[in-house]
């Protein structure tokens, strides 16, 4: 029995690539806190979760002829954030929004990090089998 | 990070000349504030980051106060010397923004710093 390195990770690599992307975005709001007319944005996780893992949901077809449409509005690009309180010179970020959700993205980055790192264990225990 | 270093720099510049005088309109000190923009960094698949980049600085054209003092060296031929139009109260509000600012980009240097150790070290131990 081989061992497929794919099935043992499950879908941590993905949700880590996803979380790399949105501490990036998260990162760049903090950088432009203070910069006129830049507009926060944020990615929406489900969604660009299930565009990295590839299922996204799409209409059943019970023949070949049908159009196979995907769910619209599930966009997996960055959206805009809708500010709580706008500012004069256009500038949606919100400095503690933006610092909270980048700690929790972080905290959660780390949290893949660590379930990976046990299934790497539990790879090499299986395979030193001892 | 840099952008609100130059921002602090400037301040500290306004907050220094705040009380220097001058002769004429023209040669007096004018207040400085920095302008900053976006600029797109990188594009990894839908997903653009983007930095602060400091487009210039640029002098504030308030009108400047005239102080009547006619035994100052550096008094026109009326004896009035021409005041920075530094407004004290402005500048300390945008220091302590900067500083904050900067503040929030070295926990977020920090943090990704250890993430990206976190993540070489994936699969170590």
């Amino acid at each position: 029995m081989a061992i497929s390195m794919d099935k043992a990770l499950g879908n941590l690599p993905d949700h880590l690539s996803v979380y790399g992307k949105r501490s990036t975005l998260l990162a760049s709001n903090i950088a432009n806190a203070d910069t006129p007319g830049f507009k926060a944005r944020d990615v929406d996780f489900r969604a660009a979760f299930e565009k990295a893992s590839g299922n996204q949901l799409s209409l059943t077809t019970t023949s070949g002829k049908h159009v196979k449409g995907t769910i619209a509005g599930a966009a997996a690009g960055p959206l805009y954030r809708v500010p709580n309180q706008p500012s004069l010179d256009g500038n949606t970020v919100d400095t503690q929004i933006e610092q909270a959700e980048f700690a929790e993205n972080a905290v959660r980055y780390q949290a893949t990090l660590t379930f990976l790192n046990s299934k790497f264990n539990g790879l090499k225990l299986a395979i030193k089998g001892q | 990070m840099s952008a609100e270093s130059v921002r602090l720099n400037v301040t500290s510049s306004n907050l220094a000349n705040a009380q220097s005088v001058g002769t004429s309109p023209e040669t007096t000190y004018h207040a400085r504030h920095p302008v900053f923009s976006a600029v797109m960094k990188s594009m990894q698949g839908d997903a653009a980051s983007y930095g602060v980049r400091v487009d210039g600085i640029v002098q504030s054209q308030a009108p400047l106060d005239q102080r009547f003092q006619p035994e100052h060296p550096m008094a026109n031929d009326e004896g009035y010397v021409f005041v920075p139009n530094v407004n004290l109260v402005d500048e300390m509000a945008n220091m302590i923004s900067a500083s904050r600012s900067y503040q929030s980009n070295v926990e977020v240097l920090n943090t990704s710093k250890q993430l990206m150790l976190a993540t070489l070290r994936l699969g170590q131990s």
